[in-house]
């Protein structure tokens, strides 16, 4: 079981975890709306992933040396929008156009519309069996692809999750690594209490996977523990303790920040403000 | 038919390096020969319906066809998000074999029986049903799914159905095929209510009433030349094995008045009432029950021209 003393201390945000936030916040200005929590509490996983372990090409997005990222949890997509951005697969003033006609980028990331998105997500409970259909051809493709699979804690109710874990394991898909972001808040609530899944460090392990825990905002220990699969013959789950809304001191671990619409512009500046003052 | 789409998929897969088979827990030896001739294309993944059309779908991605089997309405049914957002939303090449569309498993009941596949599926984007008649044209079909870059829908009917498209040629999705013509009415069936079909229309020209059959194997996209050239016949009869909403008849209905074509006596649609199924039995009596047999469908063609002349 995980206790709020596990990890106490995360890391100060550096330069790059402020300037990924900045554009999920000039988005949320943009749009006018946006799922703000669930999006700061994932920046360090993705920034981790697209900035130091994946293998990919922002200027061939189609490259078939690339690793997959799928970000299950959707509704993040504002994190996932602004690595991408970061990395240059479109314009960072692209950020601005959330949510939109015509924008390419809407509420949840869609594969045929924004360079980078692998796969269409919102719906939740997909991403991990898509993962598992990849990394099974990458296996009969002997190519070394790796797969990544970013999940909410509240997404992981569902019961499609479990059916791709038990496939995953029982494939023995090294090659797939799945994340959830565990910021113990989902949309109505408090996830102890809307449906709780501890232990869910056992869970997964029960299920197979090679389980390692650490602070989602830790981008040292992410990077240790994402660089390399942790599993001979087993598929890894990094259990990331994050925080919803990290950055932005009033909107963290605040039920109604999951998702808001119509954010007034005084709120934004508040945003900004409290995102320079982190430390 | 069943063994038929099955048997193919392995033939297909001996030329085609990209072809895959994923089943959720099928009976024991289906496709053995193919397991063990190439097991890594090979999959049987459990009772997890949502799943499996997830993983097809992650496939696809990364330039598989995957050909999916399970009942058809757990196929359909079951996992409907999975299909219209795994699979139509990214529009990929995953072919879903359904067994026992309709009223095959009438002894177990309603909850594996078939009876609203077609309308479900199709009404999702990128998607292509299909329901051959017989063995022979689930052949020709099958031959022709490697290539094509959407989704399928295959439903099967129950095995040994009697052959009636024996001498058509090459399968083409989205064409219909002209069985008989009639001038007084057309019915255009699809799957194995062509064959009843065609029976009722011999008992039907047996009495003087002129009466045609276009199979229409591919229910979307529907062949629009040969809907519009049946409503030519005063009387346009649609016969499925399938809840009379959102099915066939539906799908004809709508083409025809969207085309602001209406038959002389209009359209009539014969279809499974909207009720599950009250009884068990068999495939042919549940049919019987629902008016769907050969002579049911003749006496209410017979009512329906005696009351709009």
């Amino acid at each position: 079981m995980f206790s709020d003393e596990m990890f106490p201390h995360s890391p100060p945000l550096d330069e790059r975890s402020k300037d990924l936030r900045r554009l999920v916040i000039d988005a949320l200005d943009g749009g006018g709306r946006g799922h703000l929590g669930s999006s700061m509490s994932l920046i360090e996983i993705l920034r981790v992933i697209y900035d130091d372990v994946a293998r990919h090409r922002p200027d061939d997005p189609a490259w078939d040396g690339r690793d997959r990222c799928i970000l299950s949890k959707g509704h993040g997509c504002l994190a996932q929008y602004a690595a991408l951005a970061a990395h240059g697969y479109f314009s960072r003033q692209e950020m601005r156009t959330f949510c939109h006609f015509p924008s390419m980028l809407g509420g949840h990331p869609e594969r045929a519309k924004v360079p980078g998105v692998e796969a269409s997500t919102g719906a939740l409970g997909h991403g991990l069996s898509i993962g598992v259909g990849i990394a099974l051809a990458a296996r009969i493709k002997k190519a070394d692809t790796r797969v990544f699979v970013v999940m909410g804690d509240g997404e992981i109710n569902e019961g499609s999750v479990w059916e791709a874990a038990m496939s995953a394991t029982k494939h023995g898909l090294e090659n797939l690594t799945a994340v959830v972001d565990y910021n113990k808040l989902q949309s109505y609530g408090r996830t102890a209490e809307v449906l709780n899944m501890e232990p869910l460090a056992d869970k997964w392990r029960a299920f197979g996977f090679e389980t390692v825990e650490c602070d989602g905002h830790d981008v040292e220990a992410l990077r240790k523990h994402l660089s390399t699969p942790l599993g001979n013959a087993k598929p890894t789950m990094v259990i990331a303790h994050t925080v919803k809304g990290k950055g932005v001191a009033f909107a963290e671990n605040e039920p109604t920040w999951h998702h808001k619409s119509r954010v007034p512009a005084d709120q934004i500046e508040a945003m900004y403000a409290a995102l320079a003052k982190e430390s | 038919m069943r063994k038929t789409c099955l048997n193919m998929v392995f033939e297909l897969a001996k030329k085609d390096p990209r072809i895959v088979f994923v089943g959720s827990d099928l009976g024991p030896g289906v496709l053995d020969e193919m397991k063990h001739a190439m097991p890594e294309r090979f999959y049987m993944e459990g009772v997890s319906e949502q799943h499996i059309i997830g993983m097809a779908a992650g496939l696809a991605m990364d330039g598989f066809i995957p050909y999916v089997n399970t009942i058809a309405t757990f196929i359909t049914r079951r996992c409907y998000e999975q299909l219209a957002v795994d699979l139509c939303l990214h529009d990929l090449p995953v072919r879903l074999i359904g067994n026992g569309g309709g009223l095959v498993y009438a002894p177990l009941g309603p909850t594996h029986l078939a009876t609203e596949d077609i309308a479900i599926t199709r009404a999702l984007p990128n998607m292509t049903v299909v329901a051959p008649a017989d063995a022979e044209e689930m052949t020709r079909f099958m031959a022709v799914t490697p290539d094509w870059p959407h989704p399928i829908y295959i439903r099967l009917g129950k095995g040994g159905d009697p052959v009636i498209t024996g001498d058509q040629q090459d399968f083409e999705i989205g064409r219909a095929v002209p069985l008989s013509n009639g001038n007084d009415v057309q019915i255009i069936s699809t799957g194995v209510m062509s064959k009843r079909a065609l029976d009722a229309a011999d008992a039907l020209n047996a009495e003087g009433i002129s009466t045609g059959v276009t199979h229409l194997p591919t229910i979307k996209p529907l062949d629009l030349d040969a809907v519009i050239s049946a409503a030519r016949s005063k009387l346009v009869v649609t016969l499925e094995e399938h809840f009379k909403s959102g099915g066939l008849g539906s799908a004809v209905s709508e083409l025809l008045i969207d085309g602001h074509v209406m038959p002389e006596l209009g359209i009539v649609r014969l279809g499974l009432d909207d009720i599950f199924p009250l009884n068990y039995g068999s495939q042919d009596e549940l049919l019987e029950a629902f008016g769907l047999q050969p002579a049911g469908i003749a006496e209410s063609i017979q009512k329906a021209l005696d009351a709009r002349r």
